[in-house]
C-alpha cells in the first residue's frame, strides 16, 4: 500500500517552496507514495511541513527544503524514521496540541477540495441540521452561541441575522467579506485555501436563516491562490447539488458568486465592499440605513467576515452551548490569532478568548525572529494600537483589549523589535490612510495628509510642542468626524505610539542619535 | 444621415463584456479580464466597455482610477510586488525596497520597461516576511540576493512561455 504524504498547498507554504518539495518527493523513484496537497497546519515557521501517515498517526518533518529530500528518504521518513527535521507526531507538537481548533478543525488535515473527506471530518452536518430547522431557530442558535463578527467590529452575528430575517420576504443577499487587508492577518486566506467548503456551508446556513438565495464572496486580488481554491470549491458544490436550485433535491435555492477585489484596502469596510460588488468605486456609504435593511442593490444584506461564517457550521452541528463554553465574558468562542512580524514561530493559533498577549507571542511565538527584545505588539491590523511589553498580561477579548487601549480587530498580532522607530510607524499609519482613504469624507482624506506632514515637522524639530498639539487635535477630529473606521481608527496607532513611546516624539535629537548609532 | 460611432474598437473587450452579459455590476471582473489579456486598460478598451455596459466613460474612469490594480499604460516586462505593510516592515521590508530600487535602478511605483517595483499592502504572508509576489507567485523570507534570483527565474520562465506560445501558434498555422 502506498504511503500517504501530505504537503501543503497553502500560499505561505508555497512561498517557502512547497511545490518544489512535492516535485522532489514525487520524483524519488522506487517508493510508493501518494502525495496529498493539504492546507497548512498553521505552524508557518515549519513550512514546508511534510507529514507522513503512519500507523501511530501523522509524523511531521519541517521546514523541508528540496535539498533535504534525499536525506529524508535515506532516514526512512516514509516509515516515520528519525531525522533532524522531524518533530514527531504533528498533533503532539505543543504549538498545535495546545490550541482550541473549532473553526480551523479541518485546515491542514484534509485535502481542501475533497468533499468526501470534508464530510468524513464533520463537514455538512451543521448544514444538514439547519435545513431541518426554521429560520428563527437558526438565528436563535447563532444568537445563543454569542458569536460576534470576526472582521474587527465584533458586532453580535445573531442580531445582524435577526434584523435581516425581520425584513419582508423578497430578494436578500449574504456576503462573505474576504477582503482581508489588515497587515498581520492571514486567517481568512488560510481558511479559504485549507477548508473552503466550511465557508460555503456557513453561507448556505446564513442564507437559509435570513431567506437569501444568493451569496457573494468578495476576495482581495492579492490572494490568487484563495481565489482559485474558492472557485473550484463552489464548482464542486454545484456539481454535487449543495449549491444551485433546490439544494439536495428539496432544499432552498442558494447560489454563490465570487467577486475579486482590485487592490483597495477600504473595500474591507462593508458599505464600500457592497459598492464594489455592484461594480462601482469602493466608496463608503453613510449609515443608516444599515445593510441588513438596505444593502447590496438596496436589498437586505448580511455582510459577515470569512471566519464568522466558517464558525457557523460548528455552532449548528455541536450546539450553541458547545461554542459558548469557550471564551470569557462577552467574548465567546474562539479566535484564530495570527502571529506575525518579527516573530520566531509565526503562524495561526486558534484559542478561546482569554489567552494573554504574553502566552501568544512568547509561549507560542517563541519571541522575536531576530533575537532582539520586543518593543511593541500591534494588535488588530494597521488601525490597531501599539501595545508595549508592560501590557502583555492583557487577555485577548473584545472588552479586555479595549480597556487596555487596544482592539482585537481580526486577531492579528505583529511583533516589533527594539530597533523600531515608533515615529516612523506613526507616520506610516497616516501615510497608509492617505493612500487607502476612499476620499469621501474630509477628516480621513485631508486629515491623513496633514497628519503625515505634521509628524514630518515634529521629526524635523519644527515647533515640536505646538505640532504635537496639532496632532492631538487632528486625531480628535478624525476619530469623531470620519465616516468609517478607516479615518476613525487611524489615530489609534498614532496615539498609542505617542503615549507609549513619548521619548521618540521630541524632535530630531532622538533621530540623530539613532542615525549615529546605525 | 446619422453616422454610427465605431463602438467596438476592441474586439477582445467586447467579447469579455458579452461573456458577462453586458452587466454593469460585473465591471470589476470585466476590467480584470481585459487587463489579464493585454496587461493594461487602453482607451479603446474602456470606450468599448462603456458602450457595451451602457455606462458613461466618466463612470468607468472613476472605477479604474479608484482601484490600485488597474493600469492605464503597458506594464513592465516584470512587475515585482514587495509588501511594505507593518508585518513585513517589522522584518526589514523597507531595507529590501531601498536596496531593490538601487539594484534594479527603478523607483518604487514608477513603472519601468523591464522591471517595475510596486508596493503591496499585505500579501497575507505576514509570518514569513519580507514577502514578495511575482506573476501571482508568492515568496517569503526574501532577501535582496533572493529577490535577484527570483527575478531572473521569472524572466526565464516568461521567455520559456513566449517560446512555447510561438511554437504553438506556428503549429496551429501549419495545421
Amino acid at each position: 500500500m502506498s504511503v500517504k504524504v501530505y504537503i501543503p498547498c497553502d500560499a505561505a507554504a508555497l512561498s517557502m517552496g512547497a511545490d518544489d518539495v512535492a516535485q522532489a518527493i514525487a520524483q524519488q523513484g522506487g517508493h510508493d507514495v501518494q502525495i496529498i496537497r493539504n492546507g497548512s497546519r498553521g505552524m508557518l515557521y515549519l513550512e514546508p511541513l511534510v507529514e507522513i501517515e503512519t500507523v501511530k498517526g501523522r509524523m511531521a518533518y519541517g521546514p523541508v527544503g528540496v535539498d533535504d529530500v534525499e536525506d529524508l528518504f535515506a532516514a526512512d521518513f516514509l516509515n516515520g524514521g528519525d531525522h533532524v527535521l522531524g518533530h514527531g507526531l504533528t498533533e503532539q507538537i505543543p504549538y498545535f496540541a495546545n490550541q482550541d481548533r473549532l473553526t480551523f478543525a479541518r485546515v491542514g488535515v484534509i485535502d481542501p477540495l475533497n468533499l468526501k473527506e470534508y464530510e468524513r471530518h464533520g463537514g455538512l452536518s451543521g448544514l444538514k441540521k439547519a435545513l431541518k430547522m426554521t429560520p428563527d431557530a437558526i438565528v436563535e442558535t447563532v444568537l445563543e452561541s454569542g458569536l460576534r463578527g470576526r472582521g474587527g467590529a465584533g458586532f453580535p452575528t445573531g442580531i445582524k441575522w435577526k434584523t435581516a430575517l425581520a425584513q419582508p420576504d423578497g430578494q436578500k443577499y449574504i456576503c462573505a467579506n474576504a477582503d482581508e487587508g489588515d497587515s498581520g492577518t492571514f486567517a481568512d486566506r488560510m481558511l479559504m485555501e485549507g477548508d473552503p467548503f466550511s465557508l460555503i456551508e456557513g453561507m448556505i446556513i446564513g442564507g437559509r436563516a435570513i431567506g437569501a438565495d444568493t451569496g457573494y464572496i468578495y476576495i482581495r486580488s492579492e490572494y490568487p491562490h484563495a481565489i482559485k481554491t474558492m472557485r473550484r470549491a463552489v464548482h464542486i458544490m454545484e456539481n454535487t447539488g449543495w449549491l444551485g436550485d433546490d439544494i439536495q433535491g428539496d432544499g432552498p435555492d442558494f447560489h454563490v458568486i465570487i467577486r475579486v477585489g482590485a487592490g483597495a484596502y477600504i473595500c474591507g469596510e462593508e458599505s464600500s465592499m457592497l459598492e464594489s460588488i455592484e461594480g462601482k468605486r469602493g466608496q463608503v456609504k453613510v449609515k443608516p440605513p444599515i445593510p441588513a435593511i438596505s444593502g447590496l442593490f438596496d436589498k437586505p444584506t448580511i455582510v459577515n467576515n470569512v471566519l464568522t461564517l466558517a464558525s457557523v457550521p460548528f455552532i449548528l452541528s455541536e450546539g450553541a452551548q458547545a461554542y459558548a463554553d469557550y471564551g470569557q465574558g462577552r467574548s465567546k468562542g474562539t479566535q484564530p490569532f495570527q502571529l506575525a512580524g518579527d516573530i520566531q514561530q509565526g503562524g495561526l493559533v486558534e484559542m478561546a478568548f482569554g489567552v494573554s498577549i504574553d502566552t501568544l507571542i512568547n509561549d507560542f511565538g517563541g519571541g522575536t525572529y531576530t533575537g532582539k527584545a520586543v518593543k511593541a505588539v500591534q494588535i488588530g491590523g494597521p488601525l490597531g494600537g501599539y501595545m508595549p511589553p508592560h501590557t502583555f498580561k492583557t487577555t485577548m477579548g473584545y472588552e479586555s483589549l479595549a480597556q487596555a487601549g487596544g482592539m482585537i480587530g481580526h486577531g492579528g498580532l505583529v511583533v516589533y523589535n527594539e530597533d523600531t522607530d515608533m515615529m516612523s510607524m506613526a507616520r506610516y499609519a497616516m501615510e497608509f490612510c492617505e493612500i487607502e482613504s476612499c476620499g469621501k469624507c474630509t477628516p480621513c482624506r485631508v486629515g491623513s495628509v496633514r497628519g503625515k506632514e505634521t509628524l514630518d515637522k515634529i521629526a524635523a524639530g519644527e515647533d515640536v510642542a505646538a505640532n504635537l498639539a496639532v496632532i492631538e487635535d487632528l486625531c480628535d477630529l478624525m476619530e469623531g468626524a470620519s465616516l468609517c473606521a478607516m479615518g476613525g481608527l487611524t489615530p489609534m496607532p498614532v496615539r498609542s505610539a505617542m503615549q507609549n513611546f513619548p521619548d521618540e516624539f521630541i524632535g530630531p535629537d532622538t533621530k540623530n542619535t539613532k542615525q549615529a548609532a546605525e | 444621415m446619422v453616422t454610427l460611432l465605431n463602438t467596438v474598437e476592441d474586439a477582445a473587450a467586447r467579447a469579455i463584456c458579452s461573456a458577462h452579459n453586458d452587466r454593469p455590476d460585473e465591471l470589476l471582473e470585466i476590467l480584470h479580464e481585459v487587463q489579464a489579456g493585454t496587461g493594461y486598460l487602453s482607451d479603446e478598451a474602456l470606450r468599448t466597455i462603456a458602450f457595451a455596459l451602457n455606462i458613461t466613460r466618466a463612470d468607468i474612469h472613476g472605477v479604474v482610477s479608484f482601484y490600485h490594480d488597474y493600469k492605464r499604460s503597458p506594464p513592465a516586462r516584470q512587475t515585482i510586488k514587495i509588501c511594505r505593510a507593518e508585518a513585513c516592515q517589522a522584518v526589514g521590508a523597507n531595507d529590501l525596497i531601498a536596496q531593490a530600487q538601487k539594484i534594479f535602478g527603478v523607483p518604487l511605483n514608477a513603472g519601468g520597461a523591464d522591471i517595475a517595483l510596486e508596493a503591496a499592502y499585505c500579501l497575507g504572508n505576514c509570518a514569513l516576511g519580507p514577502a514578495v509576489m511575482i506573476d501571482e507567485q508568492l515568496y517569503g523570507r526574501v532577501s535582496m540576493k533572493g529577490l535577484q534570483k527570483l527575478s531572473m527565474k521569472h524572466f526565464e520562465g516568461s521567455k520559456a512561455k513566449a517560446v512555447q506560445t510561438k511554437e504553438l501558434t506556428s503549429k496551429e498555422s501549419k495545421s
